[in-house]
């Protein structure tokens, strides 16, 4: 009886799965499949041309003063980017977790901003980092200068080799507020003994932070490592609505759009395609491994 | 019996995944013609289809807004009266200056799908994308049939044909090469409107000195519009046409002239361009913030809803050095290889380049028409000098409009125009842009 309800659940379970199985393997795999063998063609134009070329698009673009723009734009952004939203997200989530009246207010107006698509944050940021000068200065500069601290005025994503720092910080200002949660939700999970035991052992509130919650926060810092990491290796949408497709503030996302459907370079676009796919999944696949086997263990 | 509804639901949920997956033809991306288009194959008479024949013809655009999409309507309107038979599929798609529509043509095409007729830049844009992926017929017997021929400018004909085969109808012309300038701000320094690049240096130069912002630029396609203008006006109209054909050299002493031109003019300009567009560009001069703007002609129709009044409060002239020369762009349709019903196609195709046609589409969109002989009284003042220049001078092919260049050169110019404009280093500008044509152009 037993062994029958058995076989007939495992059956059962091998039906319900097969067909999430089989669209992921066609619609990712597959395609992703698919456009390894378009990175290694010559196709360029409207009809498609698998003629084979080897690595030649990869190594083009390792030649490509283009490319050599974006990685530095994509290193700038990130490491601005994450670095940001963690240490606003973790300075938020600490001054939450302090019991003030209100807390359940705050977070949500902290969080508010990763409701907000992309393209509305660049809308909106598009006009507050608005670097026109003189009688046509509006935006943040105009508020600075309200303040009287126009030193603080600049040409934000205008600025020549550090402009992609101003779209960060557009970015940080989404996200800061889902790296809160994170940390928040981490903090929470820290069990209250552990603070109190080392407050008896004399311990200040730094001396808590540092050597007690910030070691126990550890895998949480690593959850908002990847997430956010990963995010802005693929950022898009953000740059495009704060300075539309322009090459200073270019990153591979944007070149393998306009290299694909602007200038029909298929082959071209499908490697930087590939690119990308792999430096997320260097970020993603040894983090991935690492959870499973933490929690296989457990 | 919660086990039984839960595998029933499963059930479901398969066959509904299933019925998708194979279902034909997923589903023609973002087609907002949707209730017509479905019914496209099955050209079996619908009952309630008011054209009896069955006979129709779709046409695909990006026209969906403003005077674009007014203009198209006064053109069916007019289709419609000559051909009451014929079914009107207008399958126009928004968004992003056609980008959006090209990307859903090329994946309709691919797909062996094609809409009868589309819009397309005349000229290079269309011959070097779907001539070269035989998806455009030649036109040259509607062309002699209709009589179009003498009535289009004689210069025209070669930058919108391959070969002897003239590919697509024009239906509006803009000018490119338009200087745009406050006549005011110019007349307060004592400042004459510039005929030659020289002059035009040395008029920024003088209100430079006396604290007017010179020249008013938006972001980075404005910059290559102002780029292929001041080859134009460096090189002369046909050592510019060469660069295209590949007569003239790329690497050559004339063209390093004309990059030191356009990398002077460049310093004249707003530091502020990376965030502006074409608008805000163009509008800094007809508010007096800014002296010079090149800009299309299209313009003037901005100028005119921001209630400015020609000649006083902006002016306008022939990009410095290309005086005699009109750098045009146009939007034109074609006709589809494997077009459903090429004879309704056609009908479109006439109506597109006829002259009833033509004179309801371009007042309301703000352009002159590709033919010589429309009825100047329905223009206004500019459009009207725009077409004396039309019908008189030399015609040549804007390169950011798709005239001169098939869309992967294009695309390496203005990836080297980019990287031009950060490094300011004008021999890495040449040398990539003799790159770009030999890996895209002409150039051997």
């Amino acid at each position: 009886m037993s062994k029958l309800l058995k076989d007939k659940d495992r059956f059962l379970s091998i039906v319900l799965i097969t067909p999430s199985i089989l669209a992921v393997l066609i619609f990712i795999y597959g395609f992703i499949g698919w456009s390894v063998r378009v990175s290694l063609s010559k196709w360029k134009g409207l009809n498609p041309d698998y003629t084979w070329n080897g690595l030649a698009n990869y190594i083009n673009l390792f030649y490509d003063p283009r490319f050599a723009v974006d990685v530095r734009n994509t290193v700038i952004f990130t490491s601005v980017f994450v670095v940001g939203s963690i240490l606003l997200g973790f300075f938020l989530a600490v001054m939450l977790d302090q019991g003030l009246k209100g807390e359940g207010f705050f977070r949500s107006l902290f969080l508010f901003p990763m409701a907000i698509s992309y393209i509305v944050t660049g809308v909106v940021w598009r006009w507050l980092m608005n670097p026109a000068t003189g009688s046509r200065t509006s935006g943040l500069n105009l508020l600075f200068s309200y303040l009287h601290l126009d030193f603080l005025q600049n040409a934000w994503h205008t600025t020549p080799k550090w402009g992609m720092a101003a779209i960060a910080l557009a970015a940080i200002w989404q996200m800061s507020g889902y790296t809160m949660a994170l940390y928040l939700a981490g903090l929470r999970a820290i069990p209250i003994e552990l603070r109190e035991a080392a407050q008896i052992d004399g311990a200040n509130d730094f001396q808590v932070y540092r050597h007690i919650m910030l070691p126990l926060l550890a895998p949480v810092t690593l959850s908002a490592l990847i997430i956010l990491g990963h995010m802005s290796l693929k950022v898009f949408d953000l740059i495009v609505a704060v300075a539309g497709k322009q090459l200073p503030l270019d990153v591979p996302a944007i070149y393998m759009w306009q290299t694909t459907f602007d200038g029909l370079f298929y082959g071209r676009g499908a490697a930087i395609s590939i690119l990308l796919l792999i430096s997320v999944a260097i970020l993603i696949i040894p983090y991935i491994w690492y959870t499973l086997h933490t929690e296989t263990e457990q | 019996m919660k086990k039984l509804s839960w595998i029933l639901f499963s059930l479901l949920a398969i066959v509904a995944i299933a019925l998708t997956a194979c279902g034909p033809k997923a589903e023609e991306p973002a087609q907002p013609a949707a209730p017509e288009a479905p019914a496209q194959p099955a050209a079996t008479e619908a009952p309630a289809q008011p054209a009896a024949g069955g006979k129709q013809v779709e046409v695909f655009s990006w026209w969906t807004g403003g005077g674009e999409a007014a203009g198209l309507e006064a053109m069916i309107k007019v289709f419609k009266a000559q051909y009451p038979d014929i079914e009107f599929i207008n399958a126009a798609v928004a968004g992003g200056a056609g980008t959006n529509a090209r990307a859903v043509l090329a994946s309709r095409l691919q797909a062996g799908d094609p809409p009868d007729s589309w819009q397309g830049h005349a000229g290079q844009e269309l011959i070097g994308t779907y001539v070269a992926g035989n998806q455009i017929q030649p036109l040259n017997d509607l062309y002699e049939s209709e009589g179009w021929l003498e009535v289009m400018p004689e210069t025209l004909i070669p930058l919108i044909s391959d070969n002897g085969n003239i590919y697509s109808v024009p239906v509006n012309i803009h000018r490119a090469n338009v200087l745009w300038y406050n006549p005011k701000i110019l007349a307060d320094n004592n400042v004459a409107v510039p005929t030659t690049i020289d002059e035009w240096l040395a008029a920024m130069e003088t209100l430079k000195g006396a604290g007017v912002q010179p020249l008013a630029l938006g972001e980075q396609w404005t910059k290559m519009h102002l780029l292929e203008t001041v080859l134009l006006g460096t090189l002369g109209p046909d050592a510019y046409n060469g660069l295209w054909t590949g007569t003239t050299d790329w690497g050559g002493p004339e063209v390093k002239v004309a990059l030191d031109n356009y990398a002077k003019i460049l310093t004249y300009a707003n530091t502020d361009s990376a965030s502006l567009s074409w608008q805000d560009a163009a509008q800094l001069v007809v508010n007096g913030d800014a002296a010079f703007n090149v800009m299309g002609d299209w313009a003037e129709g901005y100028f005119r809803e921001l209630g400015k009044t020609p000649e006083t409060d902006y002016g306008w002239a022939p990009v410095p050095g290309s005086v005699g020369v009109f750098q045009f762009l146009s939007d034109s349709f074609v006709l589809a290889v494997g077009a459903p019903d090429p004879e309704a196609a056609v009908a479109w195709l006439k109506i597109a380049g006829s002259k009833e046609g033509q004179e309801a589409f371009n007042p309301v969109k703000g352009s002159i028409c590709a033919r010589i002989d429309c009825d100047k009284t329905l223009f206004g003042v500019y459009l009207q000098s725009a077409m004396d220049d039309w019908a008189s001078n030399v015609v040549v092919g804007s390169l950011t409009h798709g005239v001169v260049a098939n869309d992967s050169w294009k695309s390496e110019i203005d990836t080297a125009l980019g990287l031009f404009i950060q490094s300011g280093d004008v021999d890495a500008f040449q040398s990539a842009l003799v790159a770009a044509c030999k890996a895209s152009g002409p150039c051997e």
